[in-house]
């Protein structure tokens, strides 16, 4: 506790939060250069100049975990520092603990986009750092909560305004998602396996999912919006009852909506329905939030038309509404159909981060600067510039992929008189597309010039400016008498933290008790085979290149797929998967079914230079994998963290792994060898070819038909 | 089918810890004023020093 307290006045920490604004705005200009050069890579494929680290499999992740963590996260941190301060009426519990958490979390961003550059990655989407740093990552958010709580301890203020509540909210909820999610087995310093495999694998990666989205994209976005908005217009919020009660409403039917990404899959049915139905309910409180956040505007429209700060909002608020009506909308299991898998989801995504989130967080920028650094905003009319910038790059951003998606879902679903597929070749589907991706990179340069202008406008308030610290002197009553540790931190603000807490577990574990209790059935019925070692390896290769970015592996139950693909996946043929890799996006085709399809020799030529056997292709070659050679000690290891998942292995594989890899990987070569292509049988190619074969080949109902012959 | 009554039971819980906590807030006096926080968050009584 600082001594101003005795003096009868406080002085504010501006420092955390200002450099935090830094940081959200300089990883939002590299995030988003990585997106443009993934974006490029789509309509140019040579755009990742032959570079491993570059390829779109690598770098989709980095720009996804930039955009999320240190974009999005950066700038709640940001405002979370300077508006509890203020709320509470107090400085930051712990100066020590603040600078530690910025200076830490910068780190953690940094690591990430360096492991993930390696191909080091979990493989699940939004939590691909490897465990190492998911721990890191865990002890700066605990050292995180400690510094809050203690702030709301030591508060002046009796109520808890809402956007504390939001607050609170995401943080707990954050750390209960992120822990469970990343229980993994290590294997080396690079490599861990998810305790889940399949389909509850599936399901908890999509808990975490899409409330990573709910509870780092949303709530803190609303928490800062209750704060930031009633400051900038200067009134209250429109109704603080509204706000409660769409906090609490938001918050439990957010949890339960994570099963929309997996409808049509072979997660059971009853819980794709619930996934469905709280998706749709969940569109009345995010509804409540921005019919709250635009009627506090009332009577001040007029402003909208000087004010970029209030331009934001409006940007904000909008998009918030569209994208979660689109989003309700895209859970509805006939919509999902065919949106699904396609760049739908993409535009719909862009509408939330680029206009919901992004436009909050510059409208805080915008209001934040001059309060940090003395007098006016450098240029008033370079950031209207910036607004109309941004705005017309999301609108070219999110038209474009959403004509992208309808567009290959129809070219996809599309049958001829006669019941067969109208655009057989998967390829002609992707070839329509080009035009679209080009229009959709113009969209996103747009909006990084527009975050470029806003970093320029910043920089010249803090050059022009003197760094401000902001004092408030006490009112009698704000004295604090000393109290002991437990009275400070009994009370609402604790039963608030804990009611939060029941609010958000009662959905997750309403769908994963179910679940787990479904595993053991899944598992005993399987007449899958588990990987061999060569196939296991290959696996985690697929893994470290990112292919679930652009390939799915699941047929949905849908016919017109199963005749593009072959049977529907079933959860049976999963149970070895740690961790599962259905992906979300079909940039290529499904793979599920992909074992057996071809000769091996056609994925070599395939993955050293795809356009020889598939024209036209967008998909990158692979030419490293030719060359580097499989570390076979690495084997012993990642088998005895299979047998620990509880895969039945045979007792001679696990105690020799390097034999049974070796007599595969020579019956690969030696194929390849018979059709004229010499190839060592350590490559790392083999072990990727080998995996892929492997693919879907152990569907229940071919080895039963074949037993009953 | 058996699972239904489990589930009643499960839900009628919910609901009274649902009526529990909202009988305390009313009696705990946190329905007394919905309107002074929202203003509150405006009086910030500062004085920027330089």
């Amino acid at each position: 506790m600082s001594e101003a307290i005795h003096k009868g006045s406080i002085t504010y920490d501006d420092h955390t939060p200002a450099q935090f604004l830094w940081a959200t705005i300089l990883w939002g200009i590299i995030g988003m250069t990585v997106g443009a050069i993934a974006a490029l890579q789509l309509a140019f494929w040579q755009a990742n100049g032959g570079i491993s680290w570059l390829t779109f499999g690598r770098i989709r992740p980095i720009h996804t975990d930039a955009m999320i963590f240190a974009f999005a996260g950066n700038a709640f941190f940001s405002g979370l520092y300077y508006s509890i301060q203020r709320l509470l009426k107090t400085r930051m519990w712990s100066d020590s603990l603040s600078r530690i958490h910025f200076w830490a979390w910068q780190t953690i961003i940094l690591l990430t986009a360096l492991t993930l550059a390696l191909g080091q990655t979990q493989g699940k989407e939004y939590a691909e750092m490897e465990w190492w740093l998911d721990i890191l990552i865990a002890i700066v958010w605990i050292l995180m909560t400690v510094n809050v709580f203690g702030t709301i301890a030591i508060r002046r203020v009796k109520h808890l305004y809402v956007a504390i509540w939001f607050y609170v909210a995401s943080i707990l909820t954050l750390a209960m998602l992120h822990v469970v999610n990343n229980l993994a087995i290590p294997v080396s310093a690079s490599k861990s396996y998810s305790i889940f495999a399949g389909v509850q694998d599936a399901l908890v990666q999509w808990w975490y999912g899409h409330n990573a989205v709910g509870f780092l994209l949303t709530t803190p976005f609303l928490g800062l919006m209750y704060y930031f908005l009633p400051k900038a217009v200067n009134k209250p919020v429109y109704s603080y009852r509204l706000s409660i009660l769409h906090f609490w409403s938001l918050i439990f039917i957010y949890i339960w909506a994570g099963p929309h990404h997996l409808l049509y899959s072979s997660l059971p049915e009853w819980a794709q329905s619930l996934g469905m139905v709280f998706s749709l309910a969940l569109l009345a409180p995010s509804w409540g939030g921005m019919i709250n956040g635009l009627l506090t505007m009332r009577g001040e429209w007029h402003r909208v038309r000087t004010e970029p700060v209030l331009k934001f909002f409006v940007l904000s608020l909008t998009f918030y509404g569209m994208a979660t009506l689109e989003g309700s909308m895209l859970s509805i299991k006939s919509f999902n159909l065919v949106s699904h898998y396609t760049d739908w989801t993409i535009a719909h995504v862009h509408a939330g981060a680029l206009g919901w989130v992004g436009g909050m967080i510059f409208a805080m920028a915008y209001y934040l600067a001059p309060r940090f650094w003395g007098g006016e905003l450098y240029s008033k009319k370079m950031a209207n510039q910036h607004f109309w910038i941004a705005t017309i790059g999301i609108l070219l951003y999110v038209c474009s992929m959403w004509a992208a998606g309808i567009t290959q879902s129809l070219m996809w679903m599309s049958t001829t008189e006669d019941g067969l597929l109208k655009y057989p070749q998967f390829m002609e589907t992707v070839l329509a597309l080009k035009p679209l991706y080009w229009v959709r990179l113009v969209g996103g340069l747009m909006y990084l010039a527009g975050t470029m202008l806003c970093f320029y406008n910043l920089y010249m308030t803090r050059k022009r400016g003197t760094v401000k610290t902001e004092t408030v002197s006490l009112t009698d009553g704000q004295h604090v008498e000393p109290r002991t540790w437990h009275e400070r931190l009994e009370g609402h603000a604790l039963a608030l933290s804990a009611g939060a807490l029941v609010a958000v577990i009662i959905g997750g574990l309403a769908e994963f008790i179910p679940a787990m209790m479904m595993e053991t059935q899944v598992a005993t019925l399987s007449t899958t085979r588990p990987y061999t070692p060569l196939e296991l390896h290959g696996r985690d290769l697929y893994i470290r290149e990112g292919c679930y970015n652009c390939h799915s592996q699941a047929v949905r139950f849908y016919h017109k797929e199963e005749l593009r693909y072959g049977p529907a996946s079933q959860a049976s043929e999963y149970v070895y998967d740690f961790p599962f890799q259905w992906g979300s996006k079909r940039t290529g085709p499904d793979l599920h079914r992909v074992g057996g399809k071809y000769p091996n020799l056609w994925h070599y030529r395939h993955m050293e230079d795809p356009r020889s056997t598939s024209p036209g292709s967008i998909m990158p070659a692979y030419p490293w994998i030719f060359e580097a050679q499989v570390d076979l000690k690495e084997l012993a290891p990642k088998l005895n963290a299979m047998v620990a998942l509880g895969v039945p292995y045979d007792p001679s594989t696990v105690k020799d792994p390097v034999a049974a890899y070796r007599a595969q990987a020579d019956a690969v070569a030696d194929s390849l060898k018979k059709d004229g292509v010499e190839v060592s049988a350590d490559a790392e190619i083999i072990a990727m070819i080998a995996y892929l074969q492997k693919l879907g080949t152990d569907r229940p109902q071919k080895k039963m038909e074949a037993a009953s012959k | 089918m058996e699972i239904i009554f489990l589930l009643m039971g499960i839900s009628m819980f919910m609901a009274s810890c649902g009526l529990l906590a909202f009988l305390w807030a009313n009696s705990n006096g946190q329905f007394d004023d919905l309107e002074s926080p929202a203003q509150q968050v405006l009086l910030d009584d500062s004085q920027s020093e330089l």
